[in-house]
């Protein structure tokens, strides 16, 4: 493998991993979904790098489908959503920048210190690669954990599904069949989400998933 | 091999046929002769020779899940028809709803057979994926407040559990890329056994504990467990009865599964040490939380925690003794409590209500659904003459020789779960009973709806396991608990 290759594919990597920094601290949804799109375009490059480096042409159609799906038609269907809630004025709470980055970067810190010592054998970008998309899905946990909007919800579970794939194509070979797998269940996840999300609406007249997790199902 | 294809591709049929059909009465027909069809094909595994394919496995360990899957799912069947009828006059359920119920209640079951007879670790992991997102959808479909929040809860969480437990397959093919070269092999479970010995532990080390935490969520192990009882609660009782009864057990396999891979490999970690600890976790936990529900359905999703608790730990334990324990557990517990939840499913709809305090005396107004229930309570409780009771005797024994400080908190444990169960069934099944929620009518004139040979057939099954095992079965048995180290 050239330098360049490496190189390029190291800071598409990273790319991804800053997005998902990026994405902690959005308050405003629009941002929040601007941030995913990048985040996507970013997970495509890479995709597409690593087919055309290591001639893996089936990594082309995991790239289309990023950026197909990620890229394009989620972020504009959870726009529309936003937009018909009228929920695009909302601000909702966010770690702070501080707190973000504190935290975001002992989860990097940590995912390197897990990874890096078990595969002394696999080839540096494998190794590498493994640990950004490690970060991603921790990062991506984070932000499940501390947003309580469904929309944002939505999107921390799809970073981490965006860090699964980095880590698929990272590594040499992968059978297509789970990066159609992670594609496919994307694509089944949205339309579930979004019946939720309307019916959580209609039920609730409210996206806050602290109020509707009140209901403890045993009424007394 | 073309008999696990029709195992496999029924169910697939099933769905699309009954998502085309009219009319929940057909529907209900169609959908017990599907699953009939599915079990006959299932039997027919036990003539054949054990073989694998790049696609489908058979081996000892997974033909008699393989066949519980598609008993428990023929009785469910049989159950809900009867339950589903009863919906429809109470006009909580419409046609539309129903022939989307039917659809998706086949698309589970080919999801579970899938995973079940996948040899390839990534098809496995879709499998099971599947089986969440069909199960989500059938557990929201009374589309009241309570089951969608049960819903939202059970799939992000699972969702959150699926994701893991995909970078611990993706870490899987990481470990195994080196040795046996890029592609299909390094996916292939009877490949990567073959090759196990020469795989690096570390790497395999990792993809374990995300693996185990990742499928340990969908099992419902303390500390992932909080979507089980919302989800067993809020949706429909059938899919209460094959969550508990089949999809649990699933995810346990695919869990034991990669333990086998580490096992092989003897330089990788122990699994053992972790599995006890979320096993007793889940067994103490719902324990004691048992004493504070006052749902009915609730009460028994608990129960399932519990159990799969006390599977896991005669896993973690390890050993011919506790790996025979915890395969028969595995078959007890689906078998007997899928029969408690049908009977529940009977009684809820007699009662009208969930709230355990409000049902009462179900062996003065209906005896035959009363007595049922009560000897499933007995029988899932691990009282003489049931099959519980073998395995579970089976497991305290072998732990007292080998390890007695463990088997403490396994006695207390079970203890503590008898206490609340004997306690509960008898508020539900003796006393006066009580009134029909809303009309006020006396319970005894509510018939219930349906057949109660479902109930009934698993009952006897378990029965004649607690006092008999076919020699056959013990010597399966005997082989998988063996390989699993």
């Amino acid at each position: 493998m050239s330098d360049l290759g490496y190189d390029a594919a190291h800071m598409l990597g990273a790319v991804v991993l800053l997005m998902s920094f990026a994405l902690l601290y959005q308050r405003r949804l629009f941002s929040l979904l601007n941030v995913f799109t990048m985040q996507a375009l970013a997970l495509t490059a890479t995709a597409a790098w690593q087919a055309y480096s290591h001639g893996e042409p089936h990594l082309y159609i995991t790239a289309l489908l990023t950026l197909v799906l990620k890229a394009i038609l989620i972020p504009v269907a959870l726009h529309r959503i936003v937009v018909k809630m009228k929920i695009h004025r909302t601000i909702e709470p966010a770690l702070g920048i501080g707190l973000t980055m504190v935290a975001g970067v002992s989860l990097v810190t940590l995912s390197i210190l897990l990874v890096l010592p078990v595969t002394a054998d696999a080839t540096a970008l494998t190794r590498e690669n493994l640990a950004l998309s490690l970060s991603v899905v921790l990062l991506g946990l984070l932000m499940m954990i501390s947003r309580r909007n469904a929309v944002s919800q939505v999107v921390g579970f799809m970073s981490i599904e965006n860090g699964l794939i980095l880590a698929a194509v990272g590594v040499a070979g992968m059978p297509l069949v789970v990066e159609m797998s992670v594609a496919f269940s994307v694509m089944v996840a949205f339309i579930i989400f979004g019946i939720f999300l309307f019916h959580i609406r209609e039920r609730f007249d409210t996206l806050d998933m602290q109020k509707i997790e009140s209901f403890r199902g045993e009424s007394d | 091999m073309s008999a696990v294809a029709v195992i496999v591709a029924t169910p697939l049929i099933g769905a699309a046929v009954l998502a085309l059909v009219p009319g929940h009465r057909l529907g209900s027909r169609l959908n017990i002769g599907f699953s009939a069809v599915t079990l006959l094909a299932s039997l027919v595994l036990f003539g054949l020779e054990p073989s694998s394919g790049a696609l489908f496995v058979v081996d000892a360990f997974n033909i008699y899940l393989i066949a519980l899957t598609a008993f428990v799912g023929l009785t469910t069947s049989v159950f809900s028809a009867g339950y589903i009828a009863h919906e429809i006059a109470a006009r909580k359920l419409d046609e539309r709803k129903l022939r989307f119920y039917h659809a998706m209640y086949q698309a589970f079951m080919f999801t579970m057979l899938l995973a079940l007879s996948a040899n390839n670790l990534g098809v496995m992991w879709v499998a099971v994926e599947g089986a969440t997102l069909t199960t989500v959808l059938m557990v929201s479909l009374y589309r009241t407040a309570a089951s969608i929040e049960a819903a939202w809860k059970y799939f992000i969480l699972c969702g959150v559990g699926i994701a893991l437990a995909l970078f611990g397959t993706i870490l899987m093919y990481m470990a195994a890329q080196p040795v046996m070269g890029p592609g299909m092999a390094a996916m292939t479970w009877t490949e990567l056994m073959g090759h196990v010995t020469k795989i690096s532990p570390a790497i395999l080390n990792l993809a374990f504990v995300f693996l185990l935490i990742g499928y340990g969520t969908k099992v419902g192990l303390a500390p992932l467990h909080a979507w089980l009882p919302d989800a067993h609660a809020e949706g429909p009782t059938p899919i209460s009865a094959v969550l508990s009864g089949l999809l649990l057990n699933v995810a346990l396999y695919a869990v034991l599964r990669f333990k086998m891979l580490l096992a092989a490999n003897g330089e990788a970690i122990a699994p053992g040490p972790l599995m006890i600890a979320m096993g007793l976790a889940s067994l103490l936990l719902a324990g004691l939380m048992l004493y504070r529900r006052r749902d009915v359905k609730r009460f028994f999703a608990y129960s399932s925690i519990e159990h799969m608790g006390i599977i896991t730990f005669a896993f973690g334990m390890g050993g011919p003794l506790a790996n025979f324990a915890g395969l028969l557990h595995m078959a007890m517990h689906s078998l007997t409590k899928s029969a408690i939840f049908y009977a529940v499913g009977h009684a809820v709809q007699v009662t009208g209500t969930q709230r355990i305090d409000r049902i009462s005396g179900l062996t003065v107004s209906h005896p035959a659904l009363g007595w049922g229930l009560l000897a499933g309570v007995v029988a899932i409780a691990g009282l003489p003459p049931f099959g519980v009771f073998m395995s579970e005797f089976l497991l305290v024994t072998s732990t007292f020789a080998r390890q007695p400080l463990l088997a403490l908190p396994l006695v207390v444990g079970i203890l503590v779960a008898f206490g609340a169960l004997v306690l509960r069934v008898q508020q539900l099944c003796f006393g006066a009973p009580g009134r029909v929620e809303g009309s006020g009518a006396p319970v005894a004139s509510v018939p219930v709806q349906g057949t109660l040979v479902p109930l009934y057939a698993h009952l006897a099954l378990v029965l004649v396991a607690g006092v008999w095992l076919p020699g056959p079965l013990v010597a399966w048995f005997q082989t998988v608990a063996a390989l699993l180290g």
